[in-house]
């Protein structure tokens, strides 16, 4: 897709069940403004997300992914996202190692109180991804 | 290195004449020069099957890729065996040895049922290498000597090649050449350890993000998805690859570079923890392709991260089935911060 005046970003966020999807619930009900590029998936836990979940949302068009969970501590199973974590502190400097850019993945822990957070978070994301423009790596074309 | 060979050839007779191992899984000469293969010896033919053994530099194959399956259970079986585990022997460099501990942690091998002939190693020369300094010439003889190698091609003129110069990349670099842990080790003296070659990672991860991705695409785009690479790895162990799904397909089954990278990128991925360096997917590969780069980048970021080699330590945990509280949080976007 070419980075045209009306071009707006797609976001895909995998959010996990426990947190970060009743946080984004908590910014719905407190009618917080944020960017309407972003599509969300409700995953049990952060630790459910297999780095195959981002490679192929790319693969198959989004221009940006964000992968949200509990904050360290707070997961409600226990320790998901600590086990969550190593794998996504290793996809994301794999991902930059082989040259997609920074903004395009992104990882944040948001609770289930923190509406504000959410809400800041998606604009954050959106600002990144505007910035970089449309994906054109990695995208499979039909 | 040929008293080693003897010495090897011996001792796996000994083995298999004693009933000690039911199987000795070894080098044996290939059928094209400068190459060796993986042979299979059964009890059976403990007499003569012992002296086809071969140690000379040219081993490079990682044995531990054909481990796995004589310990798997049989699908649709009960999970308790009918007969035992057989016995296996083996003959183990530093990555052989490191590859068995990692499928050992695993529970992909039982140590108790593996009987492994340590070899010193020296580095392993690289047979591209070679093939490309003779430009296409057809070689027909070839020995190995105190420097080196010595090649007769076919127009009986004789070329010499250094050693040093002309040994694997993964070799010169290899941190681990003398394995530990085994049950036997053969007399000699291994290289001296090498640095791991983390500096050229390093220099790679400074180029801009359109620079690495347009190497990326030239080095990807060789690729004929022949699935060597996964072959040849002894950690690639998965009995349904998440390249052959159907069900839920990964990969498709089309030519667009975009399923070709991401099957490497997830194979690579899938060695976090457990990849030893031993450039088995390289040099299996018939194209080609630069795989040291990024299977290296894996190895570095593990032992950055959480401080994890995977080395001949049978009690250390996978870093990635672990976790520690302290791991790094400096990854994680924040919105709050500016």
């Amino acid at each position: 897709m070419e980075k045209t005046e009306s071009w707006q970003p797609k976001i895909v966020a995998f959010l996990c069940n426990w947190c970060s999807y009743a946080g984004a619930d908590l910014a719905g009900v407190s009618r917080l403004q944020y960017g309407p590029n972003v599509r969300i998936i409700r995953v049990p836990c952060s630790a459910r997300i297999n780095p195959q979940f981002i490679i192929k949302a790319l693969q198959n068009g989004a221009d940006g992914v964000l992968v949200s969970g509990c904050h360290p501590g707070d997961c409600h199973y226990i320790s998901g996202n600590l086990v969550a974590r190593r794998k996504f502190a290793l996809t994301k400097k794999f991902m930059e190692y082989f040259g997609i850019e920074p903004e395009r993945v992104q990882f944040s822990w948001v609770s289930a109180s923190e509406g504000g957070r959410f809400a800041a978070l998606m604009n954050r994301v959106i600002d990144d991804v505007k910035k970089v423009g449309p994906a054109t790596k990695l995208v499979k074309e039909l | 290195m040929k008293a080693v060979e003897t010495e090897v050839r011996n001792k796996a007779k000994e083995l298999l004449e004693k009933g000690e191992v039911d199987l000795f899984i070894g080098y044996g000469k290939a059928t094209i020069p400068l190459k060796s293969r993986p042979i299979f010896i059964a009890k059976d033919s403990a007499e003569e099957g012992p002296d086809d053994l071969v140690w000379d530099s040219f081993c490079s194959n990682n044995l531990a890729a054909y481990l796995q399956k004589y310990f798997e259970n049989q699908p649709n079986r009960r999970k308790k065996r009918e007969t035992p585990y057989p016995k296996i022997g083996m003959m183990a460099k530093g990555c052989d040895m490191r590859s068995v501990v990692a499928l050992v942690k695993e529970n992909q091998v039982i140590r108790e049922n593996m009987v492994i002939l340590g070899l010193p190693c020296t580095g392993m020369i690289d047979r591209r290498k070679v093939l490309e300094a003779l430009e296409g010439q057809e070689v027909t003889e070839y020995r190995e000597t105190e420097k080196g190698l010595e090649v007769t091609t076919r127009d009986g003129k004789s070329h010499s090649f250094d050693r040093e110069e002309y040994l694997q990349p993964a070799c010169k670099e290899c941190r681990f050449p003398v394995p530990e842990g085994t049950d036997f080790m053969m007399p000699g003296d291994g290289r001296k350890p090498g640095d791991g070659g983390y500096a050229r990672i390093k220099e790679f991860e400074q180029k801009s993000s359109d620079e690495k991705w347009e190497y990326f695409k030239t080095e990807m785009s060789k690729c004929i998805r022949c699935n060597a690479c996964r072959q040849a790895c002894p950690t690639c162990w998965c009995k349904e690859c998440f390249a052959d799904h159907t069900d839920l397909k990964w990969i498709g089954v089309g030519t667009d570079l975009s399923d070709t990278m991401i099957f490497q990128i997830i194979r690579i991925f899938h060695q976090a923890g457990r990849c030893v360096e031993c450039d088995a997917c390289y040099n299996a590969c018939p194209m080609g392709i630069d795989l040291r780069t990024y299977t290296k980048k894996i190895v570095k970021d593990t032992q950055e991260l959480f401080d994890f080699i995977p080395d001949f330590n049978t009690e250390s945990t996978p870093p990635l089935s672990t976790f520690s509280e302290q791991d790094t949080d400096g990854f994680i976007t924040d919105p709050e911060e500016h």
